[in-house]
């Protein structure tokens, strides 16, 4: 039997091209090994990492005998250094933000400053016990203390809770201050919440985990929420009009003071999805526009990682008349001492154990405090610029979805004589990976038939902006002179195209 | 199992056709090919109460989630449960083997107030989703 190795060294002079096929029309992992092996098929009876003396005590209560395993657990079996290997490939052939434009529309995946995590880090923070008493976290309260007032001024309103643990976390407890605001004034019956076709998804959901009735709304052909429509559905039931500005289109609600308005008329809040705030950041206060209750989202807008690099933080931030409801603790400052106040007898309680996620609330902190007012502003008109630039380049190949300026993102489609090929998004955000970017979002907004959602963010130079529209622009020419080349891709990654809908049908969950 | 043309349709592409006293509910072929391959599908109960254009139950894509809508109001009344086994059948045979649920309906002339085929046709070149 003759054994094929698994891999070639593409860096043989011999053996230039890459030896897995790829078509080397990019940045192709040509250096890393394409050795896919999990960590247990690379494990070695009796290997170990670690050598402990003797054995453990066993101080916990014993287990029943009938709950016992008969066989000992399968665990791979390395030495430390092929741990590291291990790990370290995975991170290589990994896309992030610190390796690969990353233009995921929705997602906000601009550049996490380090600084950020050096100040995260510091003792005083990361060592601070989440039991220790006020009087020896006046540091960390301080801190956040700080942000609150910080994020209330930006978004113009009067109080906030720092505890939610991300986006959607964050739009429950918003409805639930709601909730709990009508309930207050005897008002049970208000259980609509209307959500425009353009918010984010989570909206609906989110009113639907709470007990009200989402009702869905038709956005108008600009994109807007269509006025008479939603004059239509207000009334003495709606609780809530929950928008997302802009919305998942990248347009500004241009009508967002009508809708307050015409909300508060019918006895309703508004609540502001603020996920999308990048693009308003220092240049709109949505409390001066008649939101009653938005949130924010840390792991976007403030830049703490997300996705696979850590946990996010939410905050929700409300009007003077929903004050008295939002979640404990709320931090608070009593003549030079800070504290963590439980005593709001009309809160809705708790959602998050301690402080919320102190670590992360503490890496925003940091980003707001390293720029001044106009900075912040700086960065929302940056990422409308650098979003508004991408479509224009693509234009051509490309066509928007609105013919109008976008904010801090534009949908896009696949050109038609791409789409005469049999050419659809997906094969493009695949075709995207050979070509050394992260595929936009695709399918997003629902509305869009075929949607590719772009977000460069502001921290993205010109020149990469360009090499990626090159790339896109490339995979239009490729979708005619090669459309199967384009329906293949990926050719260069470790993995190849996946069977998503066996995937989905007959999921193997098991190794 | 109705042809195509017989059944009536909804701006939200279910289509619904008698047979017999009851109705048959499914999703329009034009549904089928815009989510995509249909991986997962949830069936109302037996007996629900359903409101004419309240979602009643979900069917999930690789692309998404999406409701569907009750096209006029009644009540379950049988249940296609093969396709919750073999959801592909919703992309293979919409309007025969794919359909999801039989459905009482408090009243017959609901039905005319939806699209016949010709109109549903139009609807779909018009691009309205």
């Amino acid at each position: 039997m003759t054994s094929t190795p698994a891999y070639q060294l593409t860096d043989n002079p011999k053996n230039p091209q890459p030896a897995n096929g790829g078509q080397a029309c990019g940045k192709v992992y040509d250096t890393i090994k394409p050795d896919n092996r999990l960590s247990i098929e690379k494990s070695a009876p009796g290997r170990r990492a670690l050598k402990f003396k003797g054995r453990l005590k066993h101080t916990a209560p014993p287990v029943p005998e009938a709950m016992k395993r008969k066989t000992s657990p399968r665990l791979p079996e390395l030495s430390e250094f092929d741990t590291v290997r291990h790990f370290t490939r995975l991170s290589k052939i990994n896309f992030s933000v610190d390796s690969h434009f990353y233009p995921l529309g929705s997602c906000t995946m601009k550049y996490n400053p380090r600084v950020n995590e050096d100040v995260a880090a510091l003792d005083g923070f990361a060592g601070l016990h989440p039991l220790a008493s006020d009087e020896t976290a006046q540091g960390t309260l301080e801190c956040l203390y700080d942000l609150q007032n910080r994020l209330c001024e930006l978004c113009g309103m009067d109080a906030i809770t720092l505890q939610p643990a991300a986006g959607a976390h964050s739009e429950f407890t918003g409805l639930l201050v709601a909730q709990a605001y009508f309930a207050h004034k005897g008002q049970k019956d208000r259980v609509e919440i209307i959500v425009p076709d353009s918010a984010h998804g989570t909206n609906p959901a989110t009113a639907s985990m709470l007990g009200f009735s989402p009702i869905n709304i038709n956005s108008g052909p600009d994109g807007r929420v269509d006025l008479e429509v939603l004059k239509r559905h207000l009334g003495a039931k709606t609780a809530v009009v929950m928008l997302t500005v802009p919305n998942t289109l990248g347009i500004f609600e241009s009508g967002i003071e009508s809708i307050a308005r015409m909300a508060h008329e019918a006895g309703a809040l508004v609540y502001m999805d603020g996920a999308n705030f990048n693009a308003l950041i220092g240049l709109v206060k949505p409390g001066e526009l008649g939101v009653d209750i938005m949130h924010l989202n840390m792991h976007k807008t403030f830049s703490t990682p997300h996705g696979g690099g850590g946990p996010g933080a939410g905050a929700i931030a409300v009007k003077k008349h929903l004050d008295a409801y939002l979640p404990v603790p709320i931090i608070k400052k009593e003549e030079d001492r800070f504290l963590a106040d439980f005593n709001r007898p009309l809160s809705v309680g708790r959602v998050k154990a301690f402080f919320g996620n102190t670590g992360v609330l503490l890496k925003a902190y940091t980003y707001m405090l390293m720029h001044s007012a106009r900075e912040l502003g700086q960065i929302a008109e940056n990422a409308i610029i650098n979003a508004n630039y991408a479509k224009a380049l693509l234009k051509d190949s490309y066509p928007a979805h609105s013919k109008e300026h976008c904010m801090h993102e534009c949908v896009l489609t696949p050109g038609p004589e791409m789409t005469a090929q049999g050419i659809k998004t997906l094969d493009i955000a695949k075709r995207l990976l050979d070509y050394g970017f992260h595929a936009p979002t695709v399918y997003f907004p629902l509305i869009v038939h075929e949607a590719i959602m772009i977000e460069p963010t502001e921290t993205e130079t010109r020149e990469t902006i360009d090499e990626f529209a090159a790339a896109m622009k490339k995979i239009s020419v490729e979708a005619v002179s090669d459309p199967q080349k384009v329906k293949d891709a990926p050719h260069t990654m470790p993995v190849k195209r996946l069977d998503e809908v066996q995937a989905a049908r007959q999921p193997n969950l098991r190794w | 199992m109705p042809k195509p043309e017989e059944a009536r349709y909804t701006k939200t592409h279910e289509w619904i056709a008698f047979e017999g006293a009851e109705a048959i509910v499914g999703v329009s072929d034009h549904a089928q090919h815009e989510m995509g391959d249909v991986v997962f599908v949830e069936l109302p109960k037996m007996s629900q109460k359903l409101e004419k254009d309240k979602p009643c139950t979900v069917v999930e894509s690789v692309k998404s989630a999406f409701d569907i809508y009750a096209p006029v109001t009644g009540e379950v009344s049988a249940l296609n449960t093969v396709v919750t086994g073999e959801p592909a059948i919703i992309n293979q045979s919409p309007l025969e083997k794919g359909w999801l649920f039989k459905m009482k309906v408090n009243n017959p002339d609901d039905l005319k107030t939806l699209m016949d085929w010709a109109a549903y046709q139009e609807f779909i070149k018009q691009g309205v989703h």
